[in-house]
């Protein structure tokens, strides 16, 4: 059943839509460099971000349309199990805080621009900063084709047919990155996450008020998942997958390329720092996002879109905005949700390029490629990625692209050992990191193989289920923190094995990971570091 | 700048802080209730709510504690 156009609503949606791409080009002139044409200003937005633009970036890059829309379809469809993301983005801030403010310093001294780049410096291995990037890289694409399905789900509820609104929008996004970089999506996260803070506040308040509180909400999901033999409480052996599901979402979160450039685009390690204990605000709002799910199950939401055997569960936030907001601000939450997938996805296809431009580009192909080439590079294959993304959602089932991101996880872990290991120690060998890697990804990808979902034999899930291995139990444990286990003990097994192999140069000294930020210095008009306006610190 | 490594005062004690808010939201034996319930909201929805706000007290007091002097 496809719901009624709604002119209103869509006239809403572009207005808002049109004043992002307003503020996109116009974030050119923001944060003032004298060029942008380097990966440095394009694509790390000069590394001068404070505290609160750092916040609205990192928040509007990690807390994405996709999160929004499939967070409360897995409570929607699985019930307790959909809520491991709240103490997935509780866990994350205590165990990068320290790590994360490293990073930056680290790359800050040395001019690296991603995870790999630092890779390279710090272990000397051109094969592992390589398997950094590519696995990155991989990681990176289907995400941003999957913040389309935000898009995707709200023009479907607003009766819109075709793929046409899809092109347009990252078309658009495509046209201002290009001009104006990281400083784009930077700018635009003011306004993304204003808009979705507003809507939640509303959504938690009004809907519960409208269903009659959060007694009869918890009543009906109760009455109406136990008939589908699920719950609101997890089922004893549902507390392992739970607990892993959650801490390896958390050690995997920060290693995704999106994640580092928001890191290493802030202006000192203490804006990071501090913004470890900012940054959970967004996680009170996913929770309650979160709960909207059951919101759309007492509510008797029913999905629009997808087949009868597998319906398009992404699409019942949308329609409950839909039945239960007025127009005009459930257009405010459709336009919301459409912003909230152009950040990320912009953020995303910039950091995939860096990662191409800088350790793919330069070291393979042009080795004397200058810091302007690089930018050039990276501003061609940021365009390419977002048009791309959208040429697979349209032509390929969108189930696809979900299982991709799924396993997105589970094999950006597999850099945890070279990357976060590295800021720490130079303990182990090179090449034993190497066949950590091998080793830890290829047992992750056979899990994943051989691990079915109701409607797919292979890819089916991330969640492991111990008696495929013949084990008397229903217990399961993410695949990606298995394959971390295996990485993390071939790596310490291997490298006193391999001590008579030469060792990687390493470029960095143990106080470039301590380092501060200099004093700010005067780049073009304006000071390179919170003095303008704009950054509210 | 390799000159900025002034010691920071660490207190071992100050880095429990951080374990504090994994250990209690990552084992659900801790919160797998439904009541006490609080308007409505089962224990287990609302105890990982509220550490919402414990992990953002404890990491900022972790950044205090740690702060590099300016």
């Amino acid at each position: 059943m496809i719901p009624p156009f709604n002119s209103l609503e869509f006239g809403i949606v572009v207005a808002m839509f049109a004043v992002v791409t307003v503020l996109g080009f116009l974030a050119t002139r923001w944060k003032r460099a004298a060029s942008l044409a380097s990966i440095e200003e394009w694509g790390l937005g000069g590394r001068r971000f404070g505290t609160w633009v750092t916040w609205f970036l990192i928040g509007g890059d990690l807390y994405t349309a996709y999160t929004f829309v499939a967070v409360p379809a897995l409570l929607f469809g699985t019930g307790a199990t959909g809520f491991f993301a709240v103490p997935y983005t509780i866990a994350v801030f205590p165990i990068v805080m320290f790590a994360a403010a490293r990073m930056w310093s680290v790359c800050h001294e040395h001019g690296y621009a991603t995870a790999a780049d630092f890779v390279r410096g710090r272990q000397g291995s051109a094969l592992l900063a390589l398997l950094v990037a590519i696995t990155g890289i991989a990681a990176t694409i289907p995400y941003i084709a999957l913040q389309l399905t935000g898009i995707k789900a709200v023009i479907e509820v607003m009766g819109i047919g075709g793929d046409w609104p899809l092109w347009i929008a990252f078309i658009a996004l495509a046209a201002y990155t290009w001009t104006s970089g990281l400083r784009a999506p930077a700018l635009i996260a003011f306004v993304k996450d204003i808009l979705i803070y507003i809507m939640i506040l509303v959504a938690a308040i009004y809907i519960p008020y409208k269903l009659g509180g959060y007694d009869v909400i918890f009543h009906r999901t109760d009455t109406a998942l136990s008939a589908k033999g699920l719950s609101t409480l997890l089922s004893g052996s549902q507390y392992l997958g739970y607990s892993t599901l959650a801490l390896g979402s958390a050690l995997a979160l920060f290693l995704y390329p999106h994640a580092v450039t928001g890191v290493l685009a802030s202006r000192d390690r203490e804006v990071v720092k501090k913004n470890m204990s900012l940054l959970p605000a967004y996680s009170l709002m996913l929770g309650f996002i979160a709960l909207l799910g059951y919101m759309a199950i007492a509510a008797h939401v029913k999905p629009v879109g997808g087949t009868a055997k597998a319906p398009d569960t992404t699409t019942i936030v949308p329609v409950l905005f839909n039945n239960q907001f007025p127009h005009w601000f459930a257009g405010i939450a459709f336009g919301a949700i459409v912003i909230g997938a152009l950040v990320p996805a912009a953020i995303m296809g910039i950091s995939a390029a860096n990662t191409f431009a800088r350790d793919i580009w330069r070291p393979y192909f042009r080795p004397r490629a200058s810091d302007r080439e690089q930018g050039l590079v990276s501003q061609i294959v940021s365009v390419i990625l977002k048009l791309g993304a959208v040429g697979v959602i349209v032509s390929l089932k969108l189930s696809f692209a979900i299982e991709f991101q799924l396993i997105g996880g589970v094999i950006v872990i597999q850099i945890l050992p070279a990357v976060v290991l590295g800021l720490y120690t130079r303990w182990y060998h090179r090449w034993a990191l190497v066949a950590g890697w091998v080793v830890g990804m290829g047992l992750s990808v056979y899990m994943l193989y051989v691990t079915p979902s109701k409607t797919a034999a292979h890819f089916g899930s991330a969640s492991f289920a111990f008696k495929t291995w013949g084990f008397d139990t229903k217990m399961t444990i993410w695949t990606g923190l298995v394959g971390l286990i295996a990485n993390l003990i071939v790596a310490t097994v291997l490298t006193p094995l391999l001590g008579r192999l030469p060792r990687g140069r390493d470029e960095t000294r143990p106080a470039d990971y301590e380092a501060v930020a200099a004093p700010p210095i005067p780049v073009g008009p304006e000071h390179a570091a919170g003095t303008a306006g704009a950054s509210g610190d | 700048m390799s000159n900025d490594t002034r010691s920071r005062r660490r207190h071992p004690a100050v880095f429990l802080l951080l374990l504090l808010p994994l250990v209690a939201v990552l084992v659900p034996e801790f919160y797998n209730f439904t009541s006490p319930a609080i308007g409505g909201m089962p224990f287990f929805y609302w105890y990982q709510l509220a550490w919402i706000g414990g992990v953002a007290v404890c990491t900022g007091i972790v950044y205090a504690a740690t702060r590099s002097a300016r």
